[in-house]
């Protein structure tokens, strides 16, 4: 017989039951990610996508005739950086911010929490092309509600064009991002508000700790994993964002993404190679985003999921 | 016997000339609507003509995800798509994967409007045939024009004294939203298009010259872009920095501008019978330097043949027959498609049907081409700097003189790596 322990043998067959899965996700996501690093290393064009040729790190930065080119040589680039994490902090800043807000209030018990929970869904049920599209109309700057509203109020003498000024796009940007997404994080943050121990809560109450008390003592440490992870989500996603910017704005610089950007390079402009380079650099940012955020925020998602 | 033979071989000749008839072309033009359906009674008449059959493919109508999708097709030589409608910025980018119709379009080819002819060849291959086109115009309101006694302008400056005049009156008499003039301001291929047309008909060249040379780095081009950066907040709105043909026709169309440069598209939207502006607007050929010609920027869309086509004469045959004389007769009658014969223009069947095919006529004499053949695959490349220059300029970011200088560093980089003119690197993939 074997001199396998107990442990030893879970432990196999536990590999054994993940072993489809792993074998899927090398599949699905290992290969193509694999690839598209080669292929940042080339000069691949989708104008003839097979023959290519190494070049090293010419895409992402190289030294030619006295000037620097690449990725990392571009404006364009870094000021899509500069946009992306703008739009990740400002906006899942307010969302979470929104969503906690929310989710206390639908939190507790009223006539009519049923129906109210399920219309705060709407927005993030709408496909966001379409969304996006919506609030273009919206923020158009001639025939665009929002400035019928502003004008017929008096708060504005002449209509804004929200869209087109490059300093109040990136602001709309975020706007409907926030009016999207904030449901998101209303039900995630309600699923953790549920979980919390009402025992705790009665404590308090009994010692009679003041309202403002109880939410910064008690709720908000019982509830930090949950909302951690709903942080680190909604982060994640918010450093990816593409289509929401690119139906607004379309390619515009003063609000294109880091995904934009290496879209723009790969399908308008053809240059495979390049636009791989971007999207590479695109998946380092994220995750090093995630692992920087883990460990700053203690969180270990297996411990709280 | 060999009348045995003799039979024989008829039958196995009509068979494999049955079997050559039998072709199935598969064509890409248009999406969706009455564009989807006019050339599908196209096809389908060559089709009933030869004998074979053809199938109608739906592609995207956003030019960009259509271009991204035939290259998709034929980096992977795919043979599903016959035929494609393609851009005429396109001929450039996606020359490897087309059959050259020198051969088989020389007895035609002198009946198309030259310029065209020219944009379709790359490196000495007519890698596709003008089918229709498209120019920039001008639209104005003509009853705006008479009540304020002002003539069609016919420079730039005209037309920004014009549209100052008309707005500042208008507003003083109530139209408060009236604005003088909407474009294409967004940083996308639209505002190419419009700003090739300030630079060319101003003396300020056309980005890159037909010999490759990077030329858009020079006074007359940036006095071009200061002018037009001086509309906008003036006698353009603000958003139209983010305009593309629709949002322009959306104010046009509500009564909330005297001009407008638009596609041709635009016209018949324009006449029908729920717009507030209808039997009120004019079109005009747009204005120029006082010592230039108008330059329309030219659009439009070529039939070409896939390279990967298992059935090259027939999809040669039916792109014969669609941008042949009669079919784009009809389909000027029909769908107000304008044809890419000159000799078209003089038909009093096609005149008489609208009156913009006699300014279009015009028009087209002095349309400019943008470079899309000279710098092959990095047209798109190329365009976006040029817009993005110009855009911040108008966006008032930057200045003109110093934005036309990166610009040409940028261009300049661009031709060393692609080998402009497209000239010289065509002749290995011939």
């Amino acid at each position: 017989m074997s001199a396998l322990t107990l442990r030893a043998r879970r432990a196999r067959s536990a590999w054994w039951l993940l072993a489809p899965m792993i074998a899927a996700l090398i599949l699905a996501a290992g290969w193509p990610l694999a690839r598209t690093i080669w292929l940042s290393f080339t000069d691949a064009t989708l104008a003839d996508p097979t023959g290519y040729a190494w070049i090293g790190f010419a895409n992402y930065l190289e030294h030619d005739q006295g000037q620097w080119y690449g990725v990392l040589a571009d404006p364009e680039w870094w000021h899509a950086v500069r946009n992306t994490l703008i739009f990740a902090v400002v906006s899942v800043g307010l969302e979470t911010v929104l969503g906690l807000a929310i989710a206390l209030a639908l939190n507790a018990p009223f006539r009519g929490r049923g129906l109210v929970r399920a219309a705060v869904l709407v927005p993030w049920a709408i496909p966001t092309v379409v969304s996006a599209k919506l609030w273009a109309w919206m923020l158009n700057d001639e025939f665009g509600i929002l400035n019928h509203i502003l004008l017929g109020l008096g708060l504005i003498s002449t209509p804004v064009a929200w869209t087109a000024n490059p300093d109040l796009a990136l602001g709309a940007v975020i706007a409907v991002d926030v009016w999207k997404t904030t449901p998101f994080m209303v039900l995630l943050v309600l699923a953790g508000l549920q979980m919390l121990p009402q025992d705790c809560f009665e404590a308090a109450r009994v010692d009679g700790v003041s309202t403002v008390k109880v939410f910064f003592r008690v709720t908000l440490p019982l509830l930090w994993p949950a909302l951690a992870v709903a942080i680190a989500f909604r982060a994640l996603d918010a450093l990816r964002i593409f289509d929401l910017v690119y139906v607004l704005t379309a390619n515009s610089t003063s609000t294109m993404s880091i995904s934009v950007y290496a879209r723009q390079q790969l399908i308008d402009f053809q240059d495979i190679g390049y636009g791989s380079a971007a999207s590479t650099l695109v998946f380092l940012i994220v995750g090093l985003a995630a692992i920087a955020y883990l460990r700053l925020a203690r969180v270990h998602p297996g411990e709280t999921m | 016997m060999t009348a045995v033979l003799k039979y024989v071989v008829a039958a196995l000749a009509f068979v494999a000339a049955g079997a050559a008839q039998a072709a199935t072309i598969a064509i890409s033009c248009g999406a969706v609507g009455r564009e989807f359906e006019i050339c599908r009674k196209g096809a389908e008449a060559w089709a009933a003509r030869t004998g074979n059959t053809v199938k109608l493919v739906s592609t995207p109508n956003s030019a960009s995800e259509r271009l991204a999708l035939y290259q998709q097709l034929l980096g992977a030589h795919a043979p599903e798509l016959d035929v494609l409608q393609i851009d005429i910025v396109w001929p450039g980018i996606l020359a490897n994967h087309l059959v050259d119709l020198s051969a088989a379009a020389a007895r035609v080819h002198d009946a198309f409007f030259p310029q065209l002819i020219r944009n379709d060849t790359v490196a000495g291959r007519l890698v596709a045939l003008p089918w229709f086109v498209d120019v920039g115009l001008l639209y104005y309101r003509s009853d705006l024009l008479t009540r304020h006694g002002l003539p069609v302008p016919r420079t730039w400056q005209e037309l920004t004294d014009t549209a100052t005049r008309i707005q500042q009156a208008e507003r003083a008499a109530g139209a408060s939203r009236m604005w003088g003039f909407v474009w294409q301001g967004r940083a996308y291929e639209g505002l190419t298009c419009d700003a090739l047309e300030w630079l060319a008909s101003q003396g300020g060249g056309t980005i890159v010259s037909p010999a490759g040379k990077i030329t858009v780095n020079n006074p007359r081009a940036a006095a071009a872009i200061v002018l037009a950066a001086s509309w906008v907040r003036h006698i353009s709105p603000e958003g139209v920095l983010n305009y593309a043909e629709e949002e322009s026709r959306g104010v046009f169309q509500s009564g909330q501008a005297v001009f407008m440069r638009n596609w041709p598209y635009a016209w018949n939207l324009l006449q029908s019978p729920e717009s507030p502006v209808r039997g009120k607007v004019g079109i005009a050929l747009l204005p120029a330097a006082p010592d230039g010609r108008p330059a329309a920027a030219l659009g439009g869309q070529q039939l070409a043949v896939s390279r990967y086509s298992h059935n090259r004469e027939a999809a040669t045959s039916l792109i014969l027959y669609l941008t042949g004389r009669a079919e784009q007769k009809r389909r000027a009658l029909v769908g107000g498609y304008h044809p890419t014969i000159p000799a078209l223009y003089d038909d009093p069947e096609i005149l008489a049907s609208s009156p913009l095919f006699r300014t279009l006529r015009h028009a087209l004499d002095d349309a400019v081409a943008r470079p899309s053949a000279v710098v092959g695959k990095d047209y798109n490349r190329v365009s976006y700097a040029f817009a993005n220059a110009v855009h911040t300029v108008l966006a008032g970011q930057s200045d003109a003189e110093s934005s036309l200088r990166a610009l040409e560093r940028q261009l300049r980089r661009l031709k060393r790596r692609g080998n402009w003119p497209a000239v010289a690197s065509g002749k290995e993939n011939r």
